[in-house]
C-alpha cells in the first residue's frame, strides 16, 4: 500500500483551463507509481475568485463539495482533507463538521493565518474532537512575509503543536522550497508533528536529515505538485530503509494518524 | 546507454551533501543505471579562479572512464583561451561557465567572446541556470540565477555557438526556445533535471512543443537525487527511440 498524504485536485471553477487534464494526470501517474490512496485538498478556486492562500468561505465550500464528489467517483483512490480558512471561524467549524460527517479524514490549513495564532486553537480542538490530523502548509524557514501568503514555518507550527499535544500535525512538503534543515530542527522534539516528504525538491542529503531528525516513525510519503520527485524519493528510500521501515513511511505511519477506517484494510 | 550531462564532484560550500566523492558518484550512477556522467568540479564554481579545480578533475576522470571531465572556463581571467585549448586537446565533451557565480555579466563581452571561441572550436558550452531552489539558498549564496535573456543573447552572438543549459524550468526553456529562430534553437540543448513531470506534465508538454531532439538526460547529482530524472522518463509514454534520443542520442549529436 502507498498513501500520498499531500495531493491536490482542481475543479471547473479553478483558475486554470486544464483542470481536467491535471486531475486525470495525477490519477494516471499515481497508478504508474503504485499510489493506493491520494489524500487531497482543494484550495478554493486556486485564485480565480479568491486568493489560493486566502480562500473565501464560498470558494472553500465549493472546493470541499467538489472533493467529496471526486471521492465518490474514485472511492478506492481518493480521500479528502477539509480545507478551511481560520479567519472565518464559524464557517470553518461548519465545514469541518460537515466534511468529517461526510467521510473526509483530515483538515487542511494553508496560509491564511499564522500557525501560532490563537485563532487556530479552535481548529485544533475540532481536530482533536474528531481525531483527524491537520496538514499545515509550511514555508521552510520563513525569513519575512511571503507574498500572497500568511505563511508559517516549522517553529510557528511547533508552537501550535505544543499547545495541542493530542493532535497530529503534518508539516507540509519538507521538499517544497525553503530551508528544510531549519524545519527539521524546529520539530525534532515534537512527537505530534509528522514530516511530509512531498515537494519538488530532491536534495541529496535531505532524506537522511529527515530520518536523523524525526526518525522513520514520523515520516509520511507524499507528492504535492510533482509525482516524479515523490517517486524519486520513494526509490531512494529503498536504499536507506529496510522493507519494514519503508512500509512505515509508505503507509503505516499515515494509517496511524488518520481515522481507523480511512484506508482499505491491509 | 544513459549519459548524465549534469553531475558534480566535490563538496558544496553551503550545506552538507553526502556522496560527493568520485567513488560515491559512481555508486549513485550504478544505483540508477547511469553509464557515463559529465562531471564538473563543484567547489571550483565558487572559487575566484574556478579553473583551479580543473587539474584535479582531469586527473580524476583519467582514472575513471565513466566520468568525463567538463572543465570550467572563466572568460574574465586572462589566459582563458589556453584553458579552452587544453579542453579541446583533452577531448572533453564540453566546457562549462557559470557567469553569475563568477560575478560577471552573463551576456557581456567576455561571455560572448567565450561563446564564439567555443563555437569555433566545436566545443559545447554548459551553463547552469541555478544549482539550488532560490527559496532554500544560504543567505550568503547570493549569485543571481542565469537569466533567460542572457541565453538568448549568447546563442545569437555567434553562428557556431552551441549551448547546453542545465537546471532550467519549463518557462525558461519556452522563453528561450520560442525567442530564438529555428537555426538558433537548433544549437541549444536542455537537460531535464529541473522540469516537472506529472501532474503538471511540463516535460511532456515541452517534448511535444519544443521537440524531443532538444532534451538530454541530466541529474544535478549529488546535489539532487539522480532518481528524479529517471523517474521523469519512466512517467512519460516515450517510445524506445525517443528515450534513446534523450538518454544518449541528442547529446552525442550536440558533441558532434
Amino acid at each position: 500500500m502507498l498513501i500520498d498524504v499531500h495531493a491536490h485536485f482542481y475543479t471547473d471553477r479553478s483558475a486554470r483551463p486544464d483542470w481536467r487534464e491535471r486531475n486525470a494526470s495525477r490519477l494516471a501517474a499515481g497508478d504508474r507509481v503504485g499510489i493506493t490512496i491520494h489524500v487531497a485538498s482543494i484550495l478554493g478556486t486556486w485564485g480565480r475568485t479568491s486568493p489560493t492562500y486566502f480562500p473565501s468561505p464560498a470558494d472553500l465550500t465549493h472546493a470541499n463539495d467538489a472533493l467529496r464528489v471526486l471521492e465518490r467517483e474514485h472511492p478506492n483512490r481518493i480521500r479528502g482533507y477539509v480545507a478551511v480558512n481560520p479567519n472565518f471561524g464559524a464557517h470553518a467549524e461548519r465545514e469541518i463538521r460537515r466534511g468529517i460527517a461526510a467521510g473526509m479524514i483530515g483538515i487542511k490549513l494553508a496560509a491564511s493565518r499564522r500557525a501560532d495564532d490563537p485563532l487556530l486553537d479552535g481548529i485544533a480542538e475540532l481536530a482533536q474532537e474528531h481525531e483527524v490530523p491537520i496538514l499545515h502548509h509550511i514555508w521552510q524557514h520563513r525569513r519575512g512575509d511571503v507574498a500572497g501568503q500568511e505563511a508559517s514555518d516549522g517553529i510557528e507550527l511547533g508552537r501550535l503543536a505544543g499547545r495541542h499535544p493530542r493532535v497530529s500535525f503534518i508539516l507540509a512538503h519538507i521538499a517544497g522550497g525553503g530551508d528544510w534543515l531549519h524545519s527539521l530542527h524546529a520539530v525534532r522534539e515534537l512527537p505530534n508533528v509528522f514530516v511530509d516528504l512531498s515537494g519538488s525538491g530532491v536534495d541529496g542529503g535531505m532524506l537522511e536529515a529527515c530520518l536523523d531528525a524525526v526518525g522513520v516513525g514520523r515520516l509520511l510519503w507524499g507528492c504535492d505538485l510533482t509525482i516524479d520527485t515523490g517517486w524519486a524519493k520513494l526509490r531512494y528510500l529503498e536504499h536507506l530503509l529496510s522493507p519494514a521501515d519503508r512500509s512505515r513511511v509508505e503507509w503505516k505511519n499515515a494509517a496511524g494518524i488518520f481515522p481507523a477506517d480511512a484506508f482499505p484494510a491491509d | 546507454m544513459r549519459i548524465d550531462v549534469n553531475a558534480f564532484l566535490g563538496a558544496y560550500p553551503f550545506r552538507r551533501v553526502p556522496g560527493t566523492s568520485p567513488d560515491a558518484v559512481i555508486r549513485a550512477m550504478d544505483r540508477v543505471g547511469i553509464d557515463q556522467a559529465w562531471a564538473s568540479h563543484l567547489p571550483g564554481l565558487f572559487w575566484r579562479d574556478p579553473t583551479e579545480g580543473n587539474a584535479w578533475l582531469y586527473q580524476t576522470a583519467s582514472r575513471e572512464p565513466r566520468l568525463r571531465a567538463v572543465p570550467a572556463i572563466h572568460p574574465g581571467l586572462s589566459g582563458w583561451e589556453r584553458v579552452l585549448a587544453e579542453a579541446v586537446a583533452g577531448g572533453t565533451p564540453a566546457v562549462r561557465c557559470d557567469p553569475t557565480f563568477y560575478a560577471i555579466d552573463p551576456a557581456g563581452a567576455a561571455m560572448r567572446q567565450l561563446v564564439g571561441a567555443c563555437g569555433e572550436a566545436g566545443k559545447l558550452l554548459v551553463l547552469a541556470v541555478r544549482l539550488e531552489d532560490a527559496r532554500q539558498r544560504h543567505l550568503n549564496d547570493a549569485a543571481p540565477e542565469l537569466p533567460a535573456a542572457a541565453v538568448r543573447t549568447l546563442i545569437r552572438s555567434h553562428p557556431a555557438a552551441r549551448l547546453l543549459i542545465t537546471h532550467a524550468h519549463r518557462g525558461f526553456v519556452e522563453e528561450v526556445h520560442f525567442g530564438s529562430t529555428p537555426p538558433e534553437a537548433a544549437r541549444l540543448w536542455w537537460d531535464l533535471s529541473w522540469i516537472w513531470g506529472p501532474p503538471e506534465d511540463d516535460l511532456a508538454t515541452l517534448l511535444s512543443t519544443v521537440g524531443p531532439d532538444r532534451f538530454v538526460f541530466g541529474t544535478g547529482q549529488p546535489l539532487r537525487l539522480p532518481e528524479a530524472s529517471v523517474a521523469k522518463l519512466d512517467l512519460l509514454d516515450l517510445g524506445p527511440d525517443q528515450r534513446v534520443l534523450i538518454e544518449r542520442g541528442n547529446v552525442e549529436s550536440a558533441v558532434g
